[in-house]
């Protein structure tokens, strides 16, 4: 028996292959190690009581009541934990002068929105907790909810926030012919041929993840150990230390199964803070786990912005300039990356098309609702929206071909890389041949024809056709960059290869996956580096004590990053190899080959004794280590950290063909098609999976999910009753290909997959609404397009169309009007 | 209290339970069943699914006392003693139906439901069929081609469990 590992029987390339997953053995059997699953010696459970009031002051708080019931051990209010809590941290203060009026964990002495933490229980059981709840007594003195955007930052408005002067937390801004990265946007709308302007809306959206949030917490020591579901370990680590004054070398954090993230699992939580606190206080191991209407109420939301946005062209097409403005929703507090989340679509609302001239202002509007932070996409989405949707608008004015219009205008395959009115610079990209690979492929000449034969002869069901032809930045993030936009932290990633006895390799990273893979994709990676086989790598991830440094997942940047850092390790583990290679063959280093796995001294026929050694057989004398290069350390591990000098700009385009009943306002779509491109591929299963869920949250956008809130400040979707999340009956099946452009910014050639299909599906599904009620006047239906508001918006078109006016300087074409937001406002449908 | 007794995965127990005390909370804090997991509070996802009796229901929508003198399988009985998966969770396995494993549970449950019901399901009736389970990742077309394949392979071996 040897206890070197064969060499692996096939060397065929691992990347690329549409490997099964790894992680699934565990998640199919049930044998899942989700935070709620775990149990301590001494544990005790804890209940959060929730503010019923969206705006309030707290007069008083009486717990005696509930600390008499039953198993209760301990009661805490914000008074308890006032000189320890800190603030829910926030990393992204995007101005200088962003004002960030604080965010404790616990409610000290007010509320500010529905569903905020007052009080906590501790008890010996979770029904306990929860039963004791009702026994405390909370007086609040109403203070009014403050809920819309625009009336929030005018004169007079009530403060969310008594220690601020305005509701607004910041403004923040780029102008191209400022930042010297294009022309003046004030010389392109001062003299425009064609100027459309459009007000869209972002609804408020809840990322949903199926596991709720749960954390537990030990004490030990000085130190915790944290359990919990969470998508940054590493970042949780350092806030919970810099939060609560626990040295950081003391603080150890889990994430062990986690249940989806979609960036609602991206902030430090108010939730994680408090458990932590109670644990100490109590010296115990504490649980907490919300329940989804909690969830739903007090995770953060998503999106929630007003698009303005002005698009000015020649008369011949020619765009030539872009003007955004956006009022964005923070809700009640800043979380951890949430002011920053607008900032993400900044840069991608010129998205592939050649503008002159750009500027974009963002105001970030405190109101009486549940905090806002990343949702799939993270500002991306909404930019993609507002400029896919204009796009066609302007197509409208101008009487062209809305895929025409975007050919016209569009960067083209030879001229990249390309640097965008915004300073970005897209390495690589072909949207000429993702675009035509998509129409051909759903058909969309004859789905054309049918159009028009259906609108002639006035068919009550119409059809509509959608485009969204998107790129989007991804793989967070270069440091340098992230530092200009005041982002108080890095984007690296680190990995570490670890060549084991055996020849078996350890691979650890610092990204932390909640369902997407890594597991599988990076030993897929590692094994062709190597030329290891793929299931003798095991990947290790999610544990801040054995995977030591990282920055997590989220941004798409697990593989862009990650997976750099990956290579880069296994570069060096190969140049360590390389030295204890040629020490025992005997040989110049320069005179071996490294292939599949062995290292065989160039010239000597294959198979000849000592003319070759395979990566295990340099393991197991690395070590023993009996006889190494003089001055060798016995060790092949290597670790890299890899910061990346550009983002990732996938692309693709996205078409959609929807079947609209103008007499029930039901709308069904028929075919959807998307060719995206995401570089190289690593795994192509598991490329597809997360196009088709990204497409399901973007297509859930469009026409099903919004987070809605009465006048009173009450989420009135705060369960899955009224939380409409799709399930398989209200979804088709995709078509889903890919072209492959690989990048040129990283040595593996890929791209980010994890959130293209979301950021680019939206506008699909809109454009091709409003294209099937075009004949109907209609030029907006704001999301989700629900079938009553398809209804109202086919019986109001027209008179809509009628009543509109500025907006257009042009004439002919179809009407277009500005969007007035009557159907913005007020109805909440 | 109350005392019941109930069959879980081949194992039988007999045990106190509150009278309120829901059946996923029976089986994941009494008996230590973690493979069930709870996703909602309104019985709309899915993720608490198993069989009783050899039907499928969400444990979050019944009382542990309902459940007495039942026969329960979850997740966790789902493969062979040994070790052998059952055809649904090979198919999930083997076309990438799920990615954060979260609802998959509870939706192999109901697709083993689904399809002792109906063998040989069309497209649209094993979306009707799943519509109860709701799962945030895959968008549901990699479940769909699962279950597809199950019934394709139950069938062909005639077998069924
Ligand atoms: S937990 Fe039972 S249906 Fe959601
Ligand atoms: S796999 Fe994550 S919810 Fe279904």
């Amino acid at each position: 028996m040897t206890a070197v590992a064969d060499p692996p029987a096939e060397t065929t390339a691992e990347i690329g292959k549409s490997r099964l997953r790894k992680e699934d053995q565990h998640l199919i059997t049930g044998r899942t190690t989700w935070t709620d699953n775990m149990s301590l010696p001494g544990m005790v459970h804890l209940a959060i009581l929730r503010s019923p009031m969206a705006h309030a002051t707290i007069t008083s708080i009486d717990t005696s009541e509930a600390k008499k019931r039953p198993g209760v051990i301990a009661v805490f209010t914000g008074q308890d934990f006032a000189e320890t809590q800190g603030n829910v941290p926030c990393a992204w203060p995007v101005t200088p002068d962003m004002v960030n009026p604080g965010a404790p964990s616990l409610a000290v002495t007010q509320v500010n929105h529905v569903g905020e933490a007052v009080a906590v229980i501790a008890a010996r059981d979770k029904v306990s907790a929860q039963d004791a709840l009702e026994a405390i007594d909370v007086e609040y003195e109403p203070l009014p909810a403050v809920l819309d955007m625009e009336a929030a930052i005018a004169d007079g408005s009530p403060l969310v926030h008594p220690n601020t002067t305005s509701n607004r937390s910041y403004t923040w801004a780029f102008e191209s012919g400022a930042a010297g990265t294009g022309a003046p946007i004030d010389d392109a709308i001062a003299s425009p041929e064609v100027t459309v302007t459009r007000r869209f809306i972002q609804q408020r959206l809840i990322p949903a993840f199926m596991e709720p949030r749960s954390t537990v917490v030990q004490p030990i020591g000085e130190g915790v150990t944290v359990w919990s579901a969470t998508q940054i370990p590493h970042i949780l680590r350092t806030m919970l230390a810099l939060t609560l004054g626990i040295p950081e070398q003391k603080v150890r954090v889990i994430a062990p199964d986690v249940g989806g993230g979609f960036g609602g699992k991206i902030p430090v939580t108010p939730e994680e803070i408090i458990t932590t606190l109670v644990a100490r206080r109590l010296g115990k191991p504490a649980k907490y786990t919300e329940s989804r209407s909690e969830s739903l109420m007090s995770a953060h939301h998503g999106r929630d912005q007003i698009q303005d946005v002005t698009i000015t062209a020649k008369r011949d097409g020619t765009v030539t300039g872009l003007d955004v403005h956006l009022f964005a929703d923070m809700g009640a507090y800043l979380r951890l990356v949430g002011p920053g989340v607008p900032l993400l679509g900044a840069f991608m609302f010129p998205a592939i098309y050649k503008f002159p001239a750009y500027r974009f202002v963002c105001e970030g509007i405190f109101t009486t609702k549940t905090p806002t932070d990343a949702y799939r996409g993270a500002g991306r989405p909404e930019a993609t929206f507002g400029i896919e949707r204009i796009m066609d608008e302007l197509a409208v004015e101008l009487g062209r071909d809305p895929m025409e219009l975007r050919r016209q205008n569009w960067i083209t395959h030879e001229e990249f890389p390309f640097t965008t009115v915004c300073g970005l610079t897209y390495d690589s990209g072909n949207y000429e041949a993702a675009t035509a690979k998509a129409l051909e492929l759903i058909g969309w000449d004859e789905l054309r024809r049918e159009q028009a034969e259906r609108r002639e002869r006035k068919d009550p069901v119409q059809l509509g056709l959608g485009i969204s032809t998107f790129t989007e930045m991804c793989g967070l993030a270069p440091s340098r960059v992230l530092g200009s936009l005041d982002y108080v932290a890095g984007g690296w990633e680190n990995a570490s290869v670890r060549v084991l006895a055996t020849g078996k390799v350890e691979v650890v990273v610092g990204t932390s996956p909640h369902g997407q893979g890594h597991e599988t994709a990076f030993s897929q990676i590692v094994a062709d580096k190597l030329g290891v086989a793929f299931d003798d790598v095991e990947v290790i991830h999610g544990d801040t004590q054995s995977s030591v440094k990282g920055m997590d997942s989220y941004g798409s940047r697990s593989l862009v990053v990650g997976g750099i850092a990956i290579v880069q390790a296994t570069d060096k583990v190969v140049a360590k190899a390389r030295r204890v290679a040629a020490h025992l063959l005997e040989a110049n280093e320069d005179d071996l080959d490294f292939e599949a796995g062995s290292f065989t001294v160039r010239g000597v026929p294959g198979g000849s004794a000592g003319s070759s050694m395979s990566m295990g057989e340099i393991a197991f004398a690395t070590f023993t280590a009996h006889n190494l290069p003089d001055g060798m350390e016995p060790s092949l591990d290597s670790d890299a950290t890899f910061d990346p000098e550009n983002f990732s700009f996938p692309h693709g385009t996205h078409l959609c063909a929807i079947d609209v009943d103008t007499e029930t306002g039901r709308s069904t779509i028929r075919k959807y098609v998307c060719v995206d491109d995401v570089g190289t591929p690593i795994n192509p299963l598991i490329i597809e999976g997360q196009v088709h869920g990204g497409l399901a949250q973007g297509i859930a956008q469009a026409l099903y999910e919004e987070a809605v809130f009465d006048d009173a400040g009450n989420l009135t979707t705060g369960t899955f009753v009224d939380y409409t999340v799709p399930s398989a009956s209200d979804l088709p099946s995709f078509t889903t290909e890919r072209t492959e452009t690989p990048a040129t910014s990283n040595p593996l050639g890929v791209k980010g997959v994890g959130e293209a299909g979301t950021i680019a599906s939206t506008p699909a599904v809109v454009n091709a609404l409003v294209d099937a009620l075009r004949p109907f006047g209609v030029n907006d239906i704001q999301m989700p397009a629900t079938p009553e508001r398809v209804w109202r918006a086919v019986h109001s078109g027209a008179e809509k169309s009628d009543r509109a006016e500025g907006g257009t300087t042009a004439y002919g074409g179809a009407s277009t009007g500005t969007s007035d937001g009557s159907d913005a406002k007020g109805e909440q449908l | 209290m109350t005392r019941i007794n109930v069959n879980v995965d081949g194992i039988s127990y007999t045990d106190e339970v509150e009278p309120r005390t829901l059946l996923v909370h029976y089986l994941r804090e009494q008996l230590g069943k973690i493979g069930t997991v709870v996703g909602c509070d309104t019985s709309n996802c899915g993720a608490c699914t198993v069989a009783l009796d050899g039907q499928s229901v969400k444990s979050c929508t019944l009382l542990a006392v309902q459940a007495d003198g039942g026969d329960i399988t979850t997740v966790e009985g789902l493969a062979a003693e040994d070790g052998t998966l059952h055809p649904v969770q090979q198919a999930f396995h083997d076309h990438h139906a799920l990615q954060c494993g979260f609802c998959t549970p509870g939706m192999m449950m109901a697709v083993r439901d689904l399809l002792q019901d109906n063998p040989d399901p069309s497209e649209a009736e094993i979306r009707e069929g799943i519509e109860g389970n709701l799962c945030r990742c895959t968008g549901y077309q990699n479940i769909v081609r699962a279950v597809q394949a199950a019934a394709a392979n139950l069938s062909s071996t005639g077998g069924q469990s």
